[in-house]
């Protein structure tokens, strides 16, 4: 073994041992707390977009640790929620736009804030003011590949922030994952057509072919479908919980 | 012995070494302040480098940008991602470059200080910087609403206590207003001459007021059509009051550019209505239409690859090119010739239309559409740009394609392999084939080398011309009640791109000045801003998957959806010894890789503002609906 060798190893070596001695020191335990629950009006989740979507969030703010910053919490598309997080003193907003629904002043900050303390997992259920909420949907799935709903939706905010429904959809797909971007069959209808709000009946046919392949009852003898409402000024919409619709 | 000398000697070069204060030597790879200032040349050249920093969402030195928005559809693997997102980001075209503000300013309080400059230069560079600030608070208004205006170089002073520094945002209008005023100041120091086209000029100032007051205006007037857009202090909004003011102001500014007679449509070759359109993007000499533009040249290292990415793929002078194919939404936009809104006609009955030319099924359009559009069976740079995509069977109505470029197959009935799909495709999925079936023909150059990595192009990037100011001015008037000048200037434009039936005054819509700018302005960088002006950007990218026919039915209509990419993809016929041998066929289609339906949010209106930048300045407020 020539010098040159040795020196290589050797130097080798030693990068192994300052990489591995590195590693020994210094590193934060992770986030373990688990704060979990559900946005829900009268104690009854509100059902939302798919996470994947990305679209309802609320922010969570700690402040003494430099730069201020909002940890966003994604809602699931139950309206649930789950994040890992320190111990610590937290302020919860949701952002004005968030959501088919307006935050309520909280009664200890006065405010739209909701002061969070964790110390250990915590549960906790954020109740808000949905414009609007479906209180029934009844689907069922004929041989013929059309699924049919039964749906009706009861106006919550009949104030001066009340707003209208732009529109009321049906939505169906393969999977649970079901909303405005996740579908393969959806039918509108406009809020002005709407002539009576405890009794909407939408349909959708299953296309029979979408890229080739068979989607129909033929190939598969269930599928997901919820009720979608857009309100008027209001991006997100109101949905109401997954049914798996069978023949 | 040999260490005395050795002492000596070293002992002798330290003394002469620090006889002198060599420590005290100019530098040699800097030049301070004082010579810069000192002379008109350097501060001609740093005043370069502020030109350098003006900011352009698309352009042609930013091919991809133009893909975003379903004008084009991105030919390169690695952007394919912009047709798949549905949701455009929030942070997606924001600004906030307060570093070059603060270059522009410290150059502006330099060039005032400065003692050895005389005063016609000192007065011009000062408009000219004070130029570009305003274009950089536009450009920055444009995407994030209300900014903080900061008119002189802020330094810290490192007590610890940065508060002094932090400025609020400034109201929408505030912003519009300061540009405003900003370019009416400087316009008289600015040379008031058309032949300056890359440095500020009077011109300019005008156009920039016409297209600044034109937005502030339809922001206030639409505005109220989206109330989720707006903050309570006015950042974003503007008071629907407001509206009919700006619109006078950008009209007063539009009149006075036109009146001054210094600036006409281009017109060199009015035989060739197309080819004259393409031209006026690269004719550099004697350009009467062009009032600011970015310039380059070759050989100088300040040069632009737009040429060498969309080259047609067949007679590329690399191995790559034809990245930007413009859509079959956007070529539905151009008008026949008698002003009618009609889609290419693919079939007759139940059958195809058959055609003689390929180029035929063009025919009779508006000629921006040949003029914006490399088309299929069209040339460039004097050689045939082979786009088809493939052979159509006639006896078994099947397709004979190949998945290379120019690829080889057998025809039914035949022994030999031949070429059965075009050198620039369309193949489905292929990059740098025209995947929609068009290429882009405005700005590309039709030099030698231009296609050559090692050459490029010198063609400018045009950011302002006489074209876009009559449309300016018509849309003012037809905001201010005036449809007869409205008509009357929005039919200069169309006359140069042959639609010499003019538009009555009764024919003049909100539909018919979205379209025009559409069609007239295509891949100069309008599009974006004017439907977010317009607030109807959340209606054309509405994120709900379109088909052909809802796109040929939303021809002309302003909020129609448009927010998938098609294409139409040219066949040639294959029936031995039949009259339709050799004709060509034509199929709408929707490239493979375009997956996801566009959807702006409101949110998108204005652009978000990074978390670290309102940490370091709690005054600046969040854009609404993020």
């Amino acid at each position: 073994m020539n010098l040159h060798k040795i020196l290589y190893h050797l130097a080798f070596g030693c990068g192994l041992v300052i990489c591995l001695g590195g590693c020994q020191k210094d590193n934060f335990a992770p986030p373990e707390t688990k704060f979990t629950g559900h946005i829900v009006y009268q104690g009854k989740p509100i059902a939302v977009k798919n996470n994947g979507g990305g679209t309802v969030y609320f922010e969570l703010w700690q402040s003494g640790f430099g730069k201020s910053g909002a940890i966003d919490v994604y809602l699931n598309q139950d309206g649930s929620f789950s994040a890992l997080l320190f111990n610590g003193e937290y302020k919860l907003i949701i952002p004005p736009s968030q959501g088919p629904f307006i935050s309520i002043a909280n009664e200890s900050t006065g405010s739209d804030t909701i002061d969070v303390k964790l110390s250990g997992n915590q549960s906790m259920d954020i109740e808000v003011l949905p414009y609007y909420i479906v209180n029934k949907a009844a689907f069922t799935l004929g041989a013929d590949s059309v699924v049919k709903v039964d749906a009706s939706i009861t106006k919550i905010i009949k104030d001066e922030r009340a707003r209208d429904i732009e529109s009321v959809s049906l939505y169906v797909n393969r999977t649970s994952f079901v909303d405005d971007d996740n579908h393969i069959a959806f039918t509108d209808l406009n809020g002005a057509d709407i002539a009576d709000l405890s009794h909407i009946n939408l349909s959708a046919k299953i296309p029979k072919d979408i890229s080739g392949v068979n989607i129909g009852v033929a190939d598969q003898k269930y599928f997901y479908a919820r009720v979608g409402v857009k309100i008027a000024g209001v991006e997100d919409r109101l949905f109401s919980d997954i049914v798996k619709v069978e023949l | 012995m040999k260490k005395i000398i050795m002492t000596i000697t070293v002992a002798a070069l330290l003394g002469l070494g620090c006889s002198k204060d060599f420590l005290t030597n100019d530098p040699t790879t800097i030049l301070p302040t004082d010579q810069v200032f000192g002379s008109p040349e350097l501060a001609l050249s740093a005043l370069a480098d502020l030109y350098k920093g003006y900011v352009d969402q698309q352009s042609i030195t930013n091919w991809a940008e133009f893909t975003n928005f379903d004008e084009a559809f991105p030919s390169e693997a690695g952007q394919y991602y912009r047709v798949k997102q549905i949701d455009y980001p929030y942070d997606w075209w924001n600004l906030w470059n307060y570093d070059y503000i603060r270059n522009i300013n410290f150059y502006i309080e330099r060039i005032n200080g400065s003692t050895a400059l005389d005063d016609a230069d000192k007065t011009r560079f000062m408009a000219e910087a004070r130029f570009l600030r305003a274009a950089d608070y536009f450009e920055m208004v444009k995407r994030m609403g209300g900014v903080p205006i900061i008119t002189k170089a802020l330094t810290y002073d490192y007590s610890g206590d940065p508060t002094y520094l932090q400025y609020p945002r400034a109201k929408e209008s505030e912003v519009y207003d300061f540009i405003l005023a900003e370019l009416d100041t400087i316009q008289n120091q600015l040379p008031d001459n058309a032949a300056v086209q890359d440095r500020a000029s009077k011109g300019v100032c005008l156009a920039m007021q016409s297209r600044a007051a034109l937005y502030a205006a339809s922001i206030a007037k639409y505005g109220a059509s989206t109330p989720a857009v707006s903050l309570p202090g006015g950042e974003v909004g503007i008071p629907s009051s407001k509206a009919d003011a700006y619109y006078k102001k950008s009209r007063e500014a539009s009149l006075k550019l036109v009146n001054s007679h210094k600036y006409s449509l281009y017109l060199k070759t009015p035989d060739n209505l197309s080819e004259n359109f393409a031209a006026l993007f690269y004719d550099k000499s004697n350009n009467p239409e062009v009032i600011f533009a970015q310039n380059f040249k070759l050989k100088s290292g300040t040069v632009e690859a737009w040429t060498l990415n969309n080259q047609p793929r067949a007679i590329a002078e690399e191995a790559q090119g034809g990245r930007i194919n413009p859509s079959l939404n956007l070529a539905l936009k151009f008008e026949t010739l008698d002003n009618k809104y009609q889609p290419f006609k693919t079939n007759n009955g139940g059958d195809y239309a058959y055609y003689d030319q390929e180029s035929d099924i063009f025919n009779n359009r508006d000629a921006r559409l040949a003029g914006t559009f490399i088309l299929p069976g069209s040339k460039f740079k004097g050689k045939d740009v082979d786009i088809w995509a493939g052979y159509l069977v006639a006896a078994t109505n099947k397709i004979v394609t190949s998945g290379v470029f120019g690829g080889l197959e057998t025809l039914p009935g035949k022994n030999f392999k031949e070429q059965v799909v075009g050198g620039s495709g369309p193949i489905d999925g292929l990059e740098f084939g025209a995947q929609t079936g068009f290429y882009v023909r405005k700005f590309m150059d039709p030099a030698t080398g231009s296609g050559q990595i090692g050459t490029q192009s010198e063609v400018w990037w045009v950011r302002y011309r006489y074209g876009e100011v009559l449309l300016n001015l018509a849309e003012a008037e037809f905001e201010l009640g005036h449809k007869d000048s409205a008509a009357l200037f929005i039919n200069q434009v169309r006359a140069r791109a042959g639609l010499t039936t003019p538009l009555t005054s009764a024919q003049m819509t909100f539909d018919r000045i979205v379209h025009e700018r559409r069609v007239e302005l295509a891949f100069e960088g309008h599009e974006l801003f004017d439907n977010k002006r317009w607030r109807i950007a959340h209606k054309v990218w509405n994120g709900a998957q379109i088909s052909i026919a809802s796109l040929e039915s939303g021809i002309g209509k302003a909020d129609a959806p448009n927010t998938m990419v098609y294409g139409i993809w040219p066949y040639k016929v294959y029936a031995p010894g039949k009259p339709n041998d050799g004709k060509w066929v034509f199929k709408t289609v929707k490239p493979g890789e375009v997956t996801a339906a566009h959807r702006f949010q409101m949110g998108n209106y204005y652009s978000f503002i990074n978390d670290d930048i309102r940490s370091n300045n709690p005054k600046i407020v969040k854009n609404p609906n993020q």
